[in-house]
């Protein structure tokens, strides 16, 4: 099977914050990684490879930098990756994101399945994944746990639905985003690291992409605008209660019960 | 659109300078040159920090007819035939939401058999309920689910729709939203309604420690994804008002290349780690078969039951169970810990929880300097009380 995997390179920290007194980004560690939840995806992909005498191609988008984040994809087991980095995909929003990597996986084709990991650890919207598939006009399932069967055409998986397990058949080419904790990530390795060239990534920039039109990518084509950012309320609550068990449970009920927690 | 830089005034030193605000690294000085790189998040931090240099320039674009739209729409996710909690909390925020504008309520249901969801919609807030009732319908599938939503949109025209951000919402959502053009925020942890009708969507950004308000002031319809427990459901009317409304549903609806074979359903959930609600039990308990007392406290709220590391230790509870740093880490919506004296080796695993609640005997344990509700008190006295309270206030709904 000819597989695709979609990632994304996210900061190494989430500790990132507001100064409330001069709205100001602080952000202490710069680092980046490869987004932890695209480890599961990766590996199922590579294992639906190894199993369907195929191969796995990944693909993503952002800063020249994200290149970083290919680089250990190929270490891992892909045989290329191509890295969508422009200005003009600057800024993008869901709709935007899932344009120019439709446009990126259109270069890439064909495909039978294409992953993405569950969600993001930086955006955490979970919808890339599925605007891509119906961008693409292919079916997708989310939350996959497990592929248990595969067929020419089709595939039979396992999805999470929060209070109960389907197990689907879907048809192939689909795209699948894969639950965390699905397998077993492999570790990148250390001779496939020496071996690779510097051939194996492609950066393709809007100018690459025959199809483009900029007026639905990056910033320009997003749907969603962000008016501000500010800092969350902070929760500076620190109450103690005494007296007796009676009056202390009523006055912990209230306040619990004030924040809808139970 | 976007940003613009201003290259009049720059030297190599406040190209530097200005480079050094983004925290995204995505603004790339070059000499006396600056220039934005992908990285850029149009947080328009540079844009207020960079003393003019770096400017916003707004696109007109030819806007929506917004008059066009009109409503507040809510997915109604079904199972055997109920709605879902977060449906119902959904529709009290759209009522509230809706009545700023003087719009409508609708509630579009998709499912099998769904008159009794359909009522309970109306009789939660919602002036209309569309059904898609087909025996095909039955199980949750994307793709049928976004043909049925996708004519709801095309005949009623809403202005906002509202899903539940369950795993199967943020997999429908965004699928219609890529269809319908929309505007999508996922997650969001607060709405507004605008007097235009643009819907504010405010949730966490970059992380988790930044709130970011997001708008799709150029799109119709938008599109946002809420978590469970977020708002509040208006209380069941005894009056049935409002209208059902049963749509056709076509057989190109239901063409699909994903086929259900089985639904199993979950067993609970033993892992804590992903737990939204935990009470923590300690070595306040005198007995192992005291801790049936956190059970129950546990189960009326829907906990899960963890421990400190001396339970665990002491084999009163699977290891599994154990927060702290040689357990598992947990940051639930709210922990109750339960005559736990609070080790650092113990908070290192919970002090992320959003909402810390310990009861304890000893006023100087270290857990009430972690807690945002600190009761002093005896385990064994308060604990009975706060689950009777609890009861109570369930009768009352």
């Amino acid at each position: 099977m000819n597989i695709l995997v979609c990632v994304k390179q996210v900061p190494g920290t989430n500790q990132v914050e507001v100064d409330p007194e001069t709205g100001v980004l602080k952000r202490d560690n710069v680092e980046s990684k490869l987004n932890p939840y695209d480890l599961f995806a990766l590996e199922m992909a590579f294992q639906l490879a190894a199993e369907t005498d195929g191969a796995v191609k990944t693909l993503s988008m952002g800063p020249p930098q994200a290149r970083a984040a290919l680089e250990e994809t190929l270490w891992m087991g892909a045989s290329e990756g191509v890295l969508l980095s422009d200005r003009k995909f600057g800024g993008a929003d869901v709709v935007a994101t899932a344009a120019a990597l439709e446009l990126g996986a259109r270069q890439m084709m064909p495909f039978d399945v294409i992953f993405c990991g569950k969600q993001t650890t930086d955006g955490d919207t979970a919808q890339v994944g599925p605007e891509l598939a119906e961008r693409l006009g292919i079916e997708h399932a989310a939350n996959v746990a497990e592929i248990v069967k595969v067929e020419d055409g089709a595939l039979t998986v396992v999805v999470d639905l929060d209070d109960a397990k389907q197990t689907l058949r879907i048809k192939t080419p689909c795209l699948l985003t894969v639950e965390k904790d699905a397998n077993v990530p492999r570790l990148p390795s250390y001779k496939r690291k020496k071996a690779m060239t510097e051939d194996q990534i492609r950066v393709l920039s809007c100018a690459d992409l025959p199809d483009a039109d900029e007026s639905k990518l990056g910033l320009k084509g997003s749907l969603t605008r962000v008016e501000k950012i500010f800092p969350p309320e902070k929760n500076e609550l620190n109450e103690r209660i005494s007296g007796t068990p009676q009056d202390a449970a009523s006055r912990l009920y209230a306040l619990l019960r004030g924040r809808k927690l139970v | 659109m976007g940003l613009k830089i201003e290259t009049k005034n720059l030297t190599p030193a406040l190209a530097a300078e200005i480079a050094a605000i983004c925290p995204f690294g995505a603004i790339e000085a070059d000499g006396a040159k600056l220039s934005i790189n992908a990285a850029c998040k149009n947080c328009k931090l540079c844009v207020k920090k960079s003393n003019g240099v770096i400017t916003w320039e707004d696109e007109e674009k030819p806007a929506v007819d917004k008059s066009k739209f009109v409503g507040v729409a809510v997915f109604g996710e079904v199972r055997y035939g109920k709605l879902l909690p977060v449906t119902l909390e959904l529709l009290g925020k759209a009522r509230e939401l809706a009545d700023q504008i003087a719009h409508p309520v609708y509630a579009v249901l998709i499912g099998e058999n769904l008159k009794g969801a359909a009522e309970d919609a109306l009789r939660h807030g919602a002036d209309k309920a569309y059904c898609y009732d087909h025996e095909q319908l039955k199980y949750r599938t994307v793709v049928p689910f976004t043909a049925c939503i996708k004519d709801f949109i095309d005949t009623v025209k809403p202005s906002s729709v509202l899903f539940g951000a369950t795993n199967f919402g943020r997999s429908l959502a965004p699928r219609v939203a890529a269809r319908c053009g929309a505007g999508l925020t996922a997650d969001c942890t607060m709405l507004e309604m605008k007097e235009n009708t643009d819907l504010v969507q405010i949730r966490p950004a970059f992380g988790g420690n930044i709130m970011a308000r997001i708008v799709s002031p150029q799109a119709r319809p938008q599109f946002c994804t809420v978590r469970y427990k977020t708002f509040d459901a208006l209380p069941r009317s005894e009056e049935l008002t409002g209208e059902v409304v049963n749509v056709t549903v076509t057989d190109a609806m239901l063409q699909s290349g994903t086929e259900v074979l089985s639904v199993a359903e979950k067993p609970k959930e033993v892992d804590i780690s992903d737990a939204d609600v935990i009470v923590a039990c300690g070595r306040g308990f005198q007995k192992k078969e005291d801790l049936a007392l956190a059970q129950e406290l546990a189960d009326l709220i829907g906990a899960q039951v963890a421990c400190s590391r001396p339970l665990a230790e002491s084999g009163w509870m699977d290891a599994k169970h154990q927060i702290g740093l040689s357990g598992r880490t947990v940051k639930p919506k709210l922990i109750i810990t339960l005559g736990i004296s609070g080790t650092v080796q113990f908070t290192a695993g919970m002090k992320a929880s959003d909402f810390i609640v310990a009861i304890n005997a000893d006023p100087d344990a270290s857990i009430f300097e972690v807690a945002h509700v600190g009761v002093v008190g005896d385990l064994y006295e308060v604990v009975p009380k706060l689950i009777e309270k609890i009861k109570e206030g369930r009768e009352n709904v």
